[in-house]
């Protein structure tokens, strides 16, 4: 049985400061993406820069705020599996519509 | 409190969210899925292209980030037993939850004013499903904000407590996550 300290209230959390840091990027990103929205020269490569962009985010939200890096191995894993299979269901039904040949948008 | 061990050495509130959040992920996912699988099919207009105004929805998105803030911010506060922070950062993160659901009220007169209706179009139909959806979560986070508010002024909220508020943290942050994705896959992508 694992004990990661994390009875009671919880175990050991960022401090503020680092939660004012991880905003700081959050908020950082989030113009980066809004910039590249805007630049012509980018269009081609576009989807992948802002799916990097987007997944970055995503990660250090969860791993920061919602405390996931320094959490139970458990909850990692009740939320990467239902993650997992929302990602497969995405990409199975983009498939399915065809979205992935060319000429469909 | 869930003070006892637990078979997962995890406190049950916890598993039950993630657990929660977990089937969370599956709904947004089939909504993201069906607004993905439409995207460009659409036959009359308006068109996404011709509505979406790019900095508004950014300055939403900024607030809903900051909200995130606000919240682990009152959760520190209450690990501390900090009444008066944790007063004021559960009240800014309502605020700015209520903040984000004026936006997108404005964004959702303004569509259906240009003509997009709920049932205009095949963009309109995925849109209002998966925005509003993700609304509606906002909407009860806030509520569930406010009623925390309301336990730590009447002095039912402390340190002891904390726990129930990391939990109510752990809905809001996955509230703002799914934001993440849909400023994306909706906005950015356009």
């Amino acid at each position: 049985m694992s004990h990661s300290g994390e009875h009671g209230h919880s175990g050991a959390h960022p401090s503020n400061r680092t939660y004012v840091l991880v905003a700081l990027v959050l908020a950082v990103i989030t113009g980066v993406e809004v910039m590249i929205f805007y630049l012509e020269a980018l269009r081609p490569v576009i989807v992948p820069i802002l799916l990097v962009l987007s997944t970055s985010k995503f990660i250090l939200v969860a791993s920061f705020f919602m405390h996931l890096k320094y959490d139970s191995r458990v909850l990692r894993g009740l939320f990467a599996g239902p993650l997992l299979m929302a990602a497969a269901i995405i990409l199975a039904l983009m498939a399915l519509y065809g979205m992935f040949t060319a000429g469909v948008a | 409190m869930d003070m006892h061990p637990t078979t997962t050495g995890v406190p049950n509130r916890k598993v039950l969210m993630w657990t929660f959040i977990g089937s969370e992920c599956m709904l947004f996912g089939t909504l993201i899925a069906s607004y993905l699988a439409y995207r460009g099919r659409s036959v009359v207009g308006p068109y996404p292209e011709e509505l979406v105004n790019i900095p508004f929805i950014t300055v939403t998105t900024f607030v809903l980030l900051m909200s995130s803030l606000a919240m682990v911010l009152a959760l520190s506060a209450v690990q501390r037993g900090d009444r008066r922070g944790t007063i004021i950062w559960l009240a800014a993160t309502a605020v700015l939850g209520l903040i984000f659901l004026g936006g997108q009220y404005l964004e959702f007169s303004h569509f259906v004013h240009e003509g997009l209706g709920l049932s205009r179009n095949l963009f309109s139909a995925t849109f209002y499903l998966l925005t509003g959806t993700h609304g509606a979560h906002v909407l009860i986070g806030v509520i569930w904000l406010s009623s925390l508010l309301g336990m730590e002024l009447r002095g039912n909220l402390g340190a002891e407590k904390a726990e129930i508020v990391e939990v109510a943290g752990l809905y809001w942050h996955f509230v703002d996550v799914v934001w993440i994705v849909l400023f994306t896959v909706i906005y950015l992508l356009v």
